[in-house]
């Protein structure tokens, strides 16, 4: 019990804590609909472009002489994240859901460039490794204030716009035929998975930032009746697993972002493995 | 003034011209069928009435509006040709049918949402599975929850793309009742359907495409007596019609 109490009296744990309960509650959210479009993928290919978009923040940084010269990094990725959630969009909508090809050219470019650009911004590819595996043991008070934000604001359109969001990601081409904006709708959940994917990041890094998303999301599929209820359920499930991951590595040395993810997974294994003995007759 | 007038439509697929020199007007109260072999551009028809795909060149009206982002869509229902009415998610009979209750400007499905949703499902012989996921009920069964979802909108025009195609009896029964008592309140129905089966009798007009125009509007073709049986899907339009270009290879452009 004083170890709980210890823990949660740490500011540097306070802090890391409140960041990865919020990201756990708001990344089912977008993860639910992405899902349902069978699009899970989606949260990835904007987690690579959002890589190039770290390393032309750290660049452009370089150029400007911002101290410390990471500053402008989350920045960058935002600004990259979205732009690219925004083209894979078109992308999909041009290629009729197709364009395989270009969001595949999409992963490798944003790998390849972040890599490329780190270089030229004078750093090496460790300082990558932060943004890639997550960082949240270094969460500052502005980062906290970020995040806040971030998620106060996509779980305001994640779940304010829930009927209209459903409506799209169910059937586009009825909704197309009741007047909804199906395209504006269409690019507002391609925005909000790109600033899921940039808020995320400091808790799971990007290679493991889908999975908060959609994880989540696939153990409440294993037991919910409902679209409501799934989106809720992936909620909890989100806000458990990155809140009891994190508390773990407080105590045994672990990688808190790799925490996180095999706890949610393993909860999906052992949700999958009971759900005969519940089973509807 | 029409509900719906469609002036010397032309719709291009890809390279492929669809639909050539197309005129249709459907006055309210109507109910017309649209008939046609496969690939004579029925559902590329509806499709393009409900703004769905673009046009190459003619008119659309609807109402008296030219289809558009003024076209007045919160009148007209739209039930797709689909096999399911799933997604990538599960998702309640209620919680599909609440989309159709959105529409430009309309993000939100307003207050009594569940209430107009379930009496929606309740008129199409589904109010029992109103709260069952969509992926637990028979394909027919996830027809008619399509079918609430355009009729939760109360519209004045429905339009529906082969609602029987590969439907159970129970339901096909069940969505002709339906339209039946549509028809008789006074909204205008334009339904494609390959045969017109147990709505013949409900069919007062029917529009047959050939080869991406119009070949026939006027009364419904007759069946033959031996064709009426349950299970048969061809097309009987006038002989008129039936000595051009018979066996003319129909290109598949739906999908």
């Amino acid at each position: 019990m004083t170890g709980i109490t210890q823990m949660l009296t740490d500011p540097l744990m306070q802090r890391a804590l409140l960041v990865a309960l919020l990201v756990g509650l708001a990344a089912p959210v977008i993860g639910t609909y992405l899902v349902q479009r069978k699009l899970s993928l989606l949260g990835d290919g904007i987690g690579h472009v959002a890589l190039t978009g770290v390393a032309l923040g750290w660049l452009v940084g370089a150029a400007l002489d911002v101290v410390p010269n990471d500053a402008l990094a989350v920045p960058g990725a935002v600004v990259a994240a979205v732009a690219g959630a925004v083209v894979i969009e078109v992308v999909r909508e041009r290629t009729r859901g197709g364009g395989d090809v270009a969001l595949a050219l999409l992963f490798y470019g944003g790998i390849a460039g972040g890599v490329l650009l780190i270089g030229i911004a004078g750093g090496t590819s460790a300082n990558l490794v932060g943004y890639l595996f997550g960082s949240i043991s270094t969460v500052s008070t502005s980062d906290v204030v970020l995040t806040v934000a971030l998620c106060a604001l996509l779980l305001g359109v994640g779940l304010g716009l829930r009927p209209a969001l459903f409506a799209v990601s169910h059937d586009a081409e009825f909704a197309r035929s009741t007047g909804l904006p199906v395209r504006a709708l269409n690019v507002a959940i391609a925005v909000v998975a790109a600033l899921t994917v940039t808020v995320a990041m400091r808790v799971v890094g990007l290679l493991l930032v889908s999975a908060l998303m959609i994880v989540p999301v696939a153990v409440a599929q294993l037991v919910s009746r409902s679209f409501a209820s799934t989106m809720h359920l992936a909620m909890g499930l989100g806000t458990a697993v990155c809140v009891v991951g994190l508390a773990v590595t407080y105590w045994v040395p672990l990688a808190p972002g790799a925490t996180i993810v095999v706890l949610a997974i393993v909860v999906y294994l052992v949700v999958l493995a009971a759900r005969p003995l519940f089973a509807r007759r | 003034m029409n509900v719906l007038e469609v002036r010397d439509l032309r719709v291009d697929l890809g390279a492929h011209t669809v639909l050539h020199d197309v005129d249709l007007t459907v006055r309210a109260g109507e109910a017309v069928a649209v008939l046609g072999a496969n690939g004579s551009g029925k559902s590329t028809l509806v499709r393009a009435v409900t703004g769905l795909i673009p046009v190459h060149s003619g008119t659309i009206e609807l109402f008296g509006t030219p289809l558009g982002p003024n076209a007045p869509m919160h009148r007209v229902g739209y039930v797709p040709q689909r096999v399911s009415a799933t997604s990538g998610v599960v998702a309640t009979a209620v919680e599909v049918v609440q989309s159709g209750l959105l529409g430009k400007g309309r993000l939100r499905p307003g207050r009594d949402a569940t209430r107009k949703a379930v009496e929606a499902l309740e008129s199409v012989g589904l109010g029992a599975a109103a709260h069952r996921p969509v992926t637990e009920l028979s394909g027919g069964q996830q027809q008619r929850v399509l079918i609430a979802r355009a009729l939760v909108r109360e519209p004045e025009l429905l339009v529906l793309d082969e609602p029987v195609a590969g439907v159970d009896l129970p339901s096909q029964e069940a969505f002709a009742r339906t339209l039946t008592r549509l028809v008789r309140a006074g909204t205008t129905v334009v339904v494609v359907l390959h045969e017109l089966g147990d709505l013949a009798a409900l069919v007062q007009r029917a529009v047959v495409l050939r080869g991406g125009h119009v070949a026939h509007d006027g009364a419904p073709p007759p069946a033959h007596r031996h064709h009426a049986a349950p299970g048969h899907v061809h097309v009987h339009p006038h002989d008129d019609v039936t000595a051009q270009d018979v066996g003319a290879p129909a290109l598949e452009l739906e999908p």
